[in-house]
Parts: structure tokens; sequence; C-alpha cells
């Protein structure tokens, strides 16, 4: 399992077009990969997941994959993050 | 045989087109036990397929015709439909309960819908709420075999006949291939008439069974002037109707070539035309129809188009913008204008039993005074590059004025102390539209710099009649005696003080209401934009002595709203 932790910069959290952005970036992906915030884990590849979660500003989150490319999973997922603003 | 439907006549103009039926489906399914879920799941799988291979084509088709930003949200709905969590939780559902797909998806996206409902403090969660269900709608569609209409996909001109229009149904249409409408319920001043008349297509709303008599496909005329609608017509109709509709085009040519002149009457007295705007953007559609003003810039656009409060800078962006496009004439912005029939979903106000009357406009800005301070500031700062004016929504008393100038005061000194350039010339002024403020205009117009009336809210307060519900639609009578009273009332007390008054209602471009405003001392007429060179055209006809006879006698001699147009037919033959 590979696993990262993200401080949520984003003034709005993780919401609308990041969101779906987290999303496909994880799907394309043989992996299961999980966002974790506050005790609660989700599916990433889950959109209604993701969003169920409603993960605001100064959140600390943590993105676990598990599977053959767990790796690159959670390297393409620190990487959407960083571009779109989401955590440094 | 043709049949013929009469409604209120919303936007002039003549069009005529195959129907479009804009009408949902009956969705409504039965719970039925299955015994082989694997085939069950097979279906559902199936709708979920036909549904995104559809939702593909809407979107290329809404990104090629109406921009990136209206199809985004068939990109989120895809996105949706790919989600293995809902749909999983549905396959889950057929498993467990044996029950038919359309009973376990409504059961998954209801406990979604709920979810995402119940986010209260998150206004962006909660409209995921209507993704969900229209994502919801579509599948189920295709479980059902009905089709949904897709706005989005039309492709050739259409007349569209739906029960009513909402600003998401109308994001949806190419205006190109949309020549007309008509609906079953609206009045004058609902958003599908409003828009048609900013859009400039004929419409009718309210003709109370358009959806049920009309069939797709049929051939439809729309006479948007009269309120008639004729679905079949024979050829010699049709005829009639190119016709009228060869006239009024060059009627509008005719009434173009009014676009740089004056709006002066017979007589020689000049008056204002200027256009109503909900947006910056609708500053472009006053300038091609002559305007002299913007006399009310619908302000709560900016918020109800937002998903949260929208900033000092966001605000002060779209009155910059609104200034500078009117290029040194004046816009007459009116503060937040929530409450009533608007709503904010980032803003909840409590439930009450008479809206109209109750929390809204002033009344929210002077109790939640953060909300109305940024918008002050963000309105102080636009000043410096146009010519600016600001007018505050419901005010009732003397003391909310001084309450909201205070307010305003303090903002302004702010901003000057920190040296913010700050236009020195600012109107600050008030809407007429409640009768006890009508009734001391004269104490008011000392402090007021102008008057601008909203006829819709005066008149539905006057005549303690909701303008929304159809049974009582009878007493919005804008030339009854009783409403010219209290009008003359609000102008003759604003000359006493050196002050003017405008009009923003829907009655200032009202071809019987602008010879009787004219002889009342009117100074500025504020309207759709559509409507200023059609009354800018009338103004040259009129003669402000005569009118000012007719206006007196409609005031202390009729009884009637009958006899006031009688007499104004009279005076303006």
């Amino acid at each position: 399992m590979e696993k990262k932790e993200f401080h949520i910069i984003a003034e709005t959290g993780i919401h609308a077009r990041p969101a779906t952005l987290l999303v496909q970036a994880a799907s394309k992906y043989n992996s299961d990969v999980t966002l974790s915030y506050n005790g609660k884990s989700v599916n990433l590849k889950s959109i209604m997941g993701v969003m169920s979660l409603g993960v605001g500003q100064n959140a600390d989150v943590t993105i676990a994959a598990d599977g053959a490319d767990e790796a690159d999973a959670v390297a393409a997922i620190a990487d959407t993050m960083k571009k779109e603003g989401l955590a440094e | 045989m043709t049949e013929k439907l009469k409604g209120i006549a919303a936007s002039d103009g003549i069009a005529s087109a195959k129907a479009y039926m804009l009408v949902q489906p009956d969705l409504s399914f039965s719970e039925t036990a299955i015994d082989d879920p694997e085939a069950e799941i097979k279906r559902l799988g199936k709708a979920v397929d036909e549904a995104k291979a559809e939702l593909k084509i809407i979107k290329e088709k809404a990104k090629a015709n109406l921009g990136a930003d209206e199809a985004e949200v068939f990109e989120a709905h895809l996105t949706i439909l790919s989600d293995p969590e809902l749909i999983g939780n549905i396959e889950k559902k057929i498993k467990a309960d044996k029950t038919n797909a359309e009973k376990a998806l409504k059961d998954v996206t209801d406990t979604f819908i709920a979810m995402f409902e119940g986010m209260t403090d998150n206004a962006y969660m909660q409209e995921r709420a209507g993704d969900v269900r229209d994502v919801t709608k579509r599948v189920m569609s295709h479980l059902l075999g009905v089709t949904l209409p897709n706005p989005a996909l039309i492709d050739e001109e259409v007349v569209i006949v739906a029960h009513d229009l909402t600003p998401s149904d109308t994001a949806q249409l190419d205006r190109k291939f949309v020549k007309g409408f008509i609906t079953d319920i609206g009045g004058r001043t609902s958003h599908s008439a409003i828009m048609s008349r900013t859009l400039e297509i004929p419409a009718i709303v309210g003709s109370g069974n358009a959806t049920t008599t009309i069939k797709e496909g049929q051939e439809v005329v729309i006479d948007g002037s009269a309120g008639i609608a004729l679905v079949d017509p024979s050829a010699a109709e049709l005829k009639e109707y190119k016709e009228k509709a060869a006239a009024f085009a060059r009627q509008k040519a005719e009434w173009k070539q009014l676009k740089d002149a004056k709006s002066v009457s017979a007589d020689g007295k000049q008056f204002i035309l200027g256009a109503n705007i909900g947006t910056p953007k609708d500053v472009e559609g006053a300038n091609d129809n002559g305007a002299e003003a913007v006399g009310l810039f619908r302000s709560e656009f900016l918020y109800m188009d937002a998903s949260e409060l929208p900033s000092e800078d966001d605000q002060f962006k779209a009155y910059k913008q609104a200034v500078e496009g009117m290029n040194g004439k004046q816009v007459v912005v009116r503060t937040m204008d929530i409450g009533g029939d608007k709503k904010l979903p980032y803003l909840p106000l409590p439930e009450e039993m008479n809206p109209f009357l109750g929390y809204r406009a002033i009344r929210i800005s002077l109790n939640k005074q953060d909300i109305f301070r940024t918008q002050l500031r963000a309105l102080l700062r636009a000043s410096h590059y146009g010519r600016l004016a600001i007018m505050f929504p419901m005010i009732a008393t003397v003391k909310e004025f001084k309450a909201a100038k205070a307010i305003y005061e303090e903002e302004k000194a702010k901003l000057v102390a920190a040296k913010t350039p700050v236009a020195d010339d600012i109107e600050v002024g008030m809407m007429m539209e409640i009768p006890a403020a009508a009734m001391i205009a004269d104490k008011l117009a000392k402090y007021s710099d102008f008057f601008s009336i909203g006829t819709n809210d005066l008149i539905q307060y006057s005549m303690a009649a909701d303008r929304g519900n159809e049974r009582v639609s009878y007493l919005y009578q804008p030339y009854n005696p009783s409403i010219l009273r209290l009008i003359k009332n609000i102008i003759d007390s604003s000359h006493a003080e050196g002050k003017w008054t405008g009009m923003c209602g829907e009655m200032a471009g009202d071809q019987i209401a602008v010879p009787l405003l004219a002889g009342l001392g009117l100074d500025e007429f504020s309207m759709s934009a559509t409507s200023i060179l059609k009354t800018r055209s009338l103004m040259k006809k009129l003669d402000t002595t005569k009118m000012s006879e007719l206006a007196q006698k409609a005031v202390t001699d009729c009884e009637t709203t009958e006899e006031v147009v009688e007499l104004v037919k009279k005076y303006t033959k």
C-alpha cells in the first residue's frame, strides 16, 4: 500500500472542478484508491463519495492506493493536487 | 382546422415554426419483484450506457452551440454516471431486495439527494442534488423507454411549447433556432416573459393549455404583440401572418432610425428613456436600442448567479463594466433586492407566511450590514469610472432611508480617507414601491436625490393583490386612478424639492401609460431595452400640454381603469 498525506490550502476545499479531476486521475489506475478525512474513508474513484466528505480549507487528508500500480496512482494524484492548487 | 390559443402578450413580433414540446414525460413506475437479478443488472447497465451515449452527444452539441460553460453541466452528469459507488449501490440493491432497476435506482439516488440537500452550510453541494436528480431522470427514461426533451439537441427552427420556462431551461436553448415560445403559466413580469424581451423573440405566456393543445411538430404561429397563437394554420392564415411579420420588421427598421435621436415630445420637451438591465452584459443591448441611461441595474442578479456571496472585487468589476459600457450616461444601481420570490441558496432566510410582506430588500441590508457595506464599497469604487447612481429598494419610512444613507456615508468617508478615488457627484435615491412611502413623498424628497417608481410592487401593494396569483390578476391595474394619484404625488413631491422621478417598472414602456406619465411630468422612463425605440417614436407624437390636461382629467374625473383607457385613446388619436 502506498500512502501520502496532504494539507488542503485551496480556499474552497475539494469541490467542483478539482474534485472531478482527482476522480478522473484516480480512475486511470487499477489500484483501489481511497481518500480519508476526519476518520472517514471514501473511494477516490467516486465523485459522490469525494463530495460527500466535504473537505474544506486547512483539512488534512490521506490518499492511499493499493494494487499493482499504487505508486504511480499516488504520484499522479499528488501531481493533480499541486496543479489545481489544492495542496502544495 | 386551425386551433386558436389566447394568452398574455409577452414579447412583440410574429414567428411561425414547428412546435417543440419542452415537456417532461411521465417517469412514474411500479415496484415489481424480480427473480433474475443478473438480468435486471444488465438492463440497468444498458440504460446507463444509453444515457451516457446521449449525454456525450448533448455535451458536444452544447459545447459547439452554447459554449464550454454551458456544456460543463453535462460533463458533471457523465462523471456521476461513471461513479462506481452510485452504480455499485444500485446493483447491490437489486440483488439484495430482488427489486426492479427502477425502484433500486430511485432508492439509491434519493439517499444521495437527501445527503447533498442536507449540507445546508455548503451551497455548492446543495446544488449537486439537482445534478443527481437530472441524471436519475435520464437513466429512468431509458429504463422506461420514454424520451426526455433535450433542448440542447435542437437543430432546426422551432417554437418552444412549455408549461413554464426556467433559467436552466433557457440556458440550454440555442437562440438561433428558437423563433418564439408559448407557455401555460406566467405573466408579463415572469422570468420567461422578461427573457423573451431581452432575446427579442415573440412570446406568449399564461396561455393556460398550450402543452395539452399543441402536439410535437405541428406548425404554430406566435403573434407576440396580440398574445395569440394559431396551431396548424391554413395557407391563407399563414400568408396573412407572413405579411404581418413583414410589416412588423419594417416598423422595427423605422424605429431603428431613432436610435441616436433624443427623446423629445412634439412640443419639444425632453425626456430620458433608459433601459433596465440585470448584468453588465445587457449594456450592449441597451446601447443598441438607443438607451439614454440605465434606469435600473438589478444588482440581485450578481447574487443569484453566484454560488456564494459575491466579493467586493467581483461586484466592483461588474459595476465598473456597466458604467464604462454606458460611456458617461447614468447607471442607476439598485442595491440587493433579495427576498420575496428571489432566494439565495447560500443565504438561508426564515420561511415566512407572506414573503412579499416580509424580510426582503433594504430590510435585509439594514439588518445584515456586512453584506450591505460590501456592496456599497464596490459601488463607491466603481463610481470613479462613469456616472453611477445608487438607489435603495423597499423603503417605507424616512428613518429607513436615513439609516441606509448613513451607512453609505460611513463607507464613503472610509474610502475617501484611504485615498480611494470616489466620484463626488453620486446621486443616492430610493425606489417608490410602497404606498406608505408614496404618501410621504414630500418628506422623503428632502433626503432622497431622486425617486424611481417600481410599478409592479407599487400596484400589488396598493391593490393588496399578489401579482403572481391568477385569480386576482384582474386587480393588476396600472391605469387605475388610485395608482395614478400615487404616481402624481410622488412626481410632484420630487419636483417641489428640485429632484427628479423615474419609473423602472413595466408600466414605463406601456403605450397607454406613456401619454399619462408624460402628462404627469415623469422625467425618466426605464424599460426593457427593446421597448425604448417604440416609446421614443410614440413620444414624438405627444404634445405635453395636451397630455397634462389628459393626466389631470384621469386623476380627478375618472372612476375606473376603463374610463382612463378610453380617455387616453381619445387624446392620442
